[in-house]
């Protein structure tokens, strides 16, 4: 059992915020850290592995400090998000310097290999490894002390379809053994597959934190807004009004279109269509008009 | 306090292709121009000197120790790699002092062995000229890596601020302002080989004891120092 504390933890960089005031317990299992970019997700997960020393609060692994302790390196494995990693040793050579970093040796380092399955291409230089690859590579290097922390800053950058399943089924089968996997992500659907629980942080602050279909029905369940445009813009708003999915519509002159906001999302999908059709108006634009991520967000911190 | 895997790694990063390029240009002009002064003017123990006191002891062997010095931790760094080594269990000392260790043996190799071969093709060793210069070469280059290592571990802009350090400090101020040549490596090296070479070919402003002092105190401080700047290193993010 490994728990990885943050208590009232803040970083400032001169006069700006980074990450404000957190308070969060990561336990065994896969959890995901979701946010924005320039969330403030990286400083966090560097605070959690040791590069950064929080300018107030305290992060502890087990009750051991983290900041300024080479010791705890032995419990804690990491996935960097940079991309620079010795590019001119192979992957063999790479995860061998590793495990004797660690204390470790070749057999070490061969295990890690090939639970990354990367033996086919261990004896290439790293130059010339795909994105998939060098992450396989770095994961590899970050195992080969089986160690009962993980951190991952954004892995699934850049990856391909195809490497994404590959690396999510290996975070899995991480968490299940009962380590403790913390990922980063800005990508909602990227968490929704693989983490069991989630914090979701915006603008340095912690917005939200817990299992993650609670999490995505407050996603959902947000008052949605959308810009129509029809043949009969003022018929179809009388028409939407008496709906209850419907909680408020403005004729908007200058755009020659109506702005609505529903509160119920699934009913109120069906329910333009069905109206439209029935009272004889042409739709000739639906857009959801607060569908970016920064908006479900700032929704979530508001929540 | 010795990692060998530290060490081969920072072996392989500072002797990887351009580099190590670099690194061999300077000692084979030195070579180059050794040959053709001996050829053109014949063995001449004050040529000797001025050549191995103006070109190999005041140029190459600080700009050698600029470039092993700095770029045995200051690409890392940079490119964020030197987080596989701050994430493991290894004392912050212990990389710092195993990248010196290389740091010296690469200027060493590279400056100090030059050196001795300019110098015996000048004028085969004549009045100790080249073991001297030698010497001054080898001392130098462990007070140089130490410093520039440092330089290394705490800014970015490593190579600019050392090369500053050895062409404009070393060089120029040092022979334009007499007080400056107190706080000068190479000084404190002539100091050494002044004493290895007896006569008076070869002078320093600065004494013997002095310039030990000061040769040792550089070093350990600068090396201390820049294990204290890797504890507390910060790896800034992407974002």
């Amino acid at each position: 059992m490994t728990t990885l504390s943050l208590d009232h933890v803040s970083r400032w960089f001169g006069n700006v915020v980074a990450v404000n005031d957190i308070t969060m317990t990561v336990g065994p299992g896969v959890t995901g850290l979701l946010g924005p970019n320039g969330a403030g997700k990286s400083t966090l997960i560097n605070m959690m592995g040791g590069f950064l020393a929080p300018s107030t609060g305290t992060v502890t692994l087990d009750g051991q400090q983290v900041w300024r302790n080479e010791d705890i390196y032995r419990h804690i494995g990491i996935v960097p998000e940079r991309e620079a990693m010795y590019d001119f040793l192979t992957g063999r050579e790479f995860v061998v310097a590793n495990a004797e970093l660690h204390g470790l040796g070749a057999k070490a380092a061969q295990k890690a290999l090939a639970t990354v399955e990367m033996e086919y291409a261990q004896d290439r230089k790293i130059e010339t490894y795909s994105k998939g690859m060098r992450q396989r590579v770095k994961m590899a290097s970050a195992l080969v002390h089986d160690p009962s922390l993980l951190l991952l800053d954004e892995p699934f950058n850049g990856m391909d379809p195809r490497q994404r399943m590959q690396l999510m089924d290996l975070l899995r089968r991480m968490g299940d053994e009962g380590r403790t996997v913390l990922f980063s992500s800005h990508i909602l659907e990227e968490v929704e597959q693989l983490a069991w629980h989630i914090e979701v942080v915006v603008a340095g602050r912690h917005a939200a934190s817990g299992d993650f279909r609670k999490i995505r029905r407050l996603m959902t369940d947000r008052p949605h807004r959308y810009l129509v445009r029809s043949s009969d813009d003022r018929a179809l708003a009388a028409a939407l009004i008496a709906d209850p999915s419907t909680s408020g519509i403005e004729v908007d002159l200058a755009e020659g279109a109506l702005r609505i906001q529903a509160v119920d999302f699934g009913r109120f999908t069906s329910l333009l269509p069905r109206v439209a059709r029935d009272h004889g108006i042409r739709l000739l634009t639906v857009s959801p008009s607060d569908e970016s991520l920064e908006s479900v967000f700032s929704y979530l911190v508001a929540a | 306090m010795y990692d060998p895997t530290v060490a081969r790694l920072t072996y392989r990063a500072l002797l990887g292709r351009r580099r190590a390029l670099i690194l061999g240009a300077l000692p084979l002009l030195l070579i180059a121009i050794s040959v053709v002064v001996r050829g053109l003017a014949g063995a001449d123990d004050q040529t000797a000197s001025d050549l191995l006191g103006g070109l190999a002891l005041a140029t190459m062997v600080p700009i050698i120790g600029v470039i092993a010095g700095t770029g045995a931790i200051g690409p890392e760094i940079d490119d964020g790699s030197v987080v596989y080594l701050l994430s493991k269990p290894l004392k912050r000392p212990t990389i710092i002092f195993t990248k010196l260790i290389v740091a010296i043996a690469v200027t060493m190799v590279f400056s100090a062995l030059p050196t001795l071969i300019a110098g015996f093709i000048l004028n085969g060793n004549g009045q100790q000229i080249a073991v001297a210069y030698t010497i001054a070469a080898l001392v130098s280059s462990i007070a140089y890596a130490a410093l520039f290592l440092l330089l290394g571990t705490v800014s970015r802009h490593a190579v600019v601020f050392g090369l500053v350090y050895a062409l404009v400090w070393e060089a120029l101020f040092g022979s334009l302002v007499p007080g400056a040549r107190t706080l000068s490596v190479q000084q404190w090296s002539l100091a050494v080989a002044d004493k290895v070479a007896g006569g008076d070919l070869i002078t320093s402003d600065v004494g013997l004891t002095t310039a030990t002092v000061l040769l040792v105190g550089v070093t350990v401080l600068a090396t201390w120092y820049a294990g204290q700047k890797l504890r507390a290193l910060t790896l800034a993010g992407e974002e």
